[in-house]
């Protein structure tokens, strides 16, 4: 492990990948942003609201499973980190309550989200009823038809839900419509980021607020084996939930592996697996990997559904700190099965990406303990699931 | 030096915006030389993104439109070559185009040749060197702060090409004196905060933005919101040396291609809203012009 793989960035740069790349008008909200984000989110009384709110609000701490029966069929123990049992069904939650607490001490007025699968909108919503925000979210339309539930829950929570229409419709476009509304609204609108995505502060300030996962994690599978696992998985759109769990291994002997969105397979023309394939570009604010030109993103999951990702991945893949593979649909949609029906959890299918590398893991034999981040639950891929196992 | 400095010596400076391809390749080159007979003294060419994070709908319109007509940055540059215009032209594009364009160049050398692909610094020099060749005379590139922009100044020095930067209302300090240290050919003065969009009310943030400029010498030119020859004679009376209109005209090319109208109806309208905003900018430098009567002449008197 090199040195540099385990520095945090307070500046946004993560060798070479990051940075601000956004209009000098957002420069200065930006700044302002992360001088909050420095002052106000390190102090103790913030760490102690926002633990409350993490506690009483979204349920933490959540429990690591040892999956019995999977680590049998599969052939080396596979723990869970649960992050499907919060409010809200997924990690999304953490980052959200960060911000939002963040937000309403640096006296903005609204909310703006973009969202994929529509877990970051809904939580996001949540957060806006609670702290009294408005809250408004962007939604690629090709999104909000696959994820109607999840745009009741937001309507229902007094969420405004924008259906973006422009390019692909997809969460890609939704990112472009919120910076938009962003860069028209500074003043008094604060931008919820859903992930380790996206102009600094965006990317280390996401990831302060999801390390809870793996501290959480650390600790407990700590005191359940004591020791710590072989290797962590977890599933890679954006990349928030790997870097919450890996955040807290990163000093230690602990092999990182990320599951992208396969899609029909990463050496296919669709799918959404940059750090597998991809190249060195500047998109959505940051310098990343981001599919080849080529390349139609797409994953049966629309929480992967996205063309790049966050800027600490595309360094980890450059020091070689984390192996990233492409998942393709197929064995996404076979470990969603799997971990239905071994162990009684019906997992998002974001999180089924992460499931099935542990599957292929396990079977490579290199690895005796693996812990998997879950990183949601599935009730709302239930309905396309069904669909397609023609349940 | 490139030809844009020249282009503020002789009066308050009217620079238009189009983007290139919009709506369609052949009749976007009318518009463009439509807008130098009206008076243009530096043109902004537009090399369509598919995500243009700095633009309002009127913008993102004409870049939907350019991109569905197969708009490329090879094609881009194809029609600068082809351009039979007499003023500077800058390329107005975001930086993944420009990123991108040095990783594709540097592949391809790089396969040719067995050696390893160029340095991360010399990414944005393929697409400047071929700027450069087609007749490009310097960038304007809104997503690319000042921090980052290294390896793009360094590649303009070497071809001679100016590399201009927006300052925001909110551009303060440390982050103003960056800028104004690696700016040339002119500095884009954002009228006010949000993003481009034709406005009927001009922003009193503009006065103070060309206050908080004056100690540098390179010309200032306020773009944002302007759409008619009033706001831009108060815009120069203000301490203006230039005027940048990009929404205004995009909204005329918008209407001639949704109502289907000929390409030189359309671009006789764009003339006509050229010469309307060159005038009223030589007004507010205090210089009074015939044509203001019969509507016809270029208002601008050190080219007659």
């Amino acid at each position: 492990m090199s040195d540099q793989s385990t520095q945090s960035s307070e500046d946004g740069d993560f060798e070479g990948y990051g940075g601000r790349y956004v209009p000098e008008v957002m420069e200065e909200p930006l700044d302002r942003l992360a001088e909050a984000f420095e002052g106000i989110a390190r102090t103790p009384e913030f760490h102690a609201e926002f633990r409350d709110l993490l506690e009483e609000y979204a349920g933490r701490p959540t429990s690591i499973t040892y999956a019995g029966n999977l680590s049998e069929a599969y052939g080396a123990d596979i723990y869970l980190k649960r992050e499907d049992l919060l409010h809200g069904g997924a990690h999304k939650i953490n980052n959200c309550l960060g911000q939002a607490l963040l937000a309403d001490k640096a006296g903005k007025e609204r909310l703006i989200a973009e969202t994929g699968a529509g877990q970051h909108g809904v939580a996001t919503a949540m957060v806006g009823a609670l702290f009294d925000l408005d809250t408004e979210i962007y939604m690629g339309k090709k999104d909000a038809d696959r994820q109607r539930m999840n745009v009741f829950r937001m309507r229902l929570m007094g969420a405004e839900v924008n259906e973006v229409t422009d390019g692909g419709s997809g969460l890609a476009d939704a990112v472009d419509a919120a910076l938009e509304d962003f860069a028209h609204n500074v003043e008094d609108t604060h931008y919820l980021v859903g992930s380790v995505v996206g102009p600094d502060p965006f990317p280390r300030m996401v990831r302060e607020f999801q390390s809870v996962i793996g501290e959480e994690a650390r600790r407990q599978f700590e005191a359940r084996t004591g020791g710590l696992p072989d290797a962590a998985v977890a599933c890679v759109g954006g990349g928030s939930n790997a870097i919450g769990l890996f955040h807290a291994f990163r000093d230690d002997p602990v092999a990182f592996y990320g599951a992208e969105g396969g899609g029909e397979g990463a050496d296919s023309a669709r799918h959404a697996a940059p750090l597998a394939k991809g190249r060195d570009e500047v998109i959505h604010g940051m310098r990343t990997r981001v599919i080849d030109e080529d390349v139609e993103v797409h994953s049966v999951s629309a929480g992967l559904d996205y063309p790049g990702v966050g800027p600490e991945h595309a360094m980890f893949r450059a020091v070689g700190r984390c192996e990233y593979r492409g998942v393709d649909d197929n064995a996404a949609l076979a470990a969603f099965r799997d971990l239905s029906e071994q162990e009684g959890i019906i997992p998002a299918l974001e999180s089924a990406h992460g499931v099935a590398l542990a599957k292929d893991l396990a079977a490579e034999g290199e690895h005796d303990s693996i812990l998997v981040n879950l990183s949601g639950r599935g009730d709302k891929d239930v309905e396309q699931v069904a669909r397609m196992f023609d349940l | 030096m490139s030809r844009i400095p020249e282009a503020f010596e002789g009066g308050p400076a009217f620079v238009p915006y189009l983007a290139v391809g919009d709506p369609d390749y052949e009749s976007s080159k009318q518009y463009v030389e439509a807008l130098a007979r009206g008076g243009a003294d530096v043109i902004e060419l537009g090399l369509p993104f598919s995500e243009p994070i700095a633009e309002g709908p009127t913008i993102q319109g004409a870049v939907v439109r350019s991109l569905s007509g197969g708009m490329t940055p090879e094609r881009f540059f194809e029609f600068v070559a082809e351009l039979d215009v007499d003023v500077p032209l800058v390329c107005m594009t975001y930086y993944n185009l420009i990123y991108r364009y040095g990783g594709s160049e540097a592949r391809r050398a790089s396969e040719a040749s067995g050696e390893a692909a160029s340095e991360e610094a010399d990414r944005p020099r393929a697409f400047v060197e071929r700027a450069k060749e087609v007749g490009i005379d310097g960038f304007v590139v809104p997503d690319l702060p000042a921090e980052e922009a290294d390896p793009l100044r360094e590649a303009c020095d070497e071809f001679d090409l100016d590399l201009v930067f927006i300052v925001a209302p909110t551009t303060q300090g440390e982050r103003l004196e960056r800028i104004m240290s690696q700016v040339s050919g002119y500095v884009y003065v954002q009228a006010r905060l949000g993003v481009t969009g034709a406005r009927d009310d001009v922003s009193g943030q503009t006065d103070e933005s060309l206050g908080r400029l004056s100690q540098w010498d390179v010309p200032k030119a306020v773009g944002f919101g302007i759409k008619t020859g009033e706001q831009a004679e108060r815009i120069v009376r203000g301490g203006a040396d230039g005027i940048i209109v990009g929404s205004a005209l995009v909204d005329i090319v918008a209407e001639g291609a949704a109502d289907g109208e000929d390409a030189e109806v359309v671009a006789d309208r764009l003339e006509a809203k050229a010469r309307e905003l060159k005038t009223g900018a030589m007004r507010g430098a205090g210089v009074e012009t015939e044509e203001e009567d019969d509507g016809q002449e270029v208002p601008n008197p050190e080219r007659t």
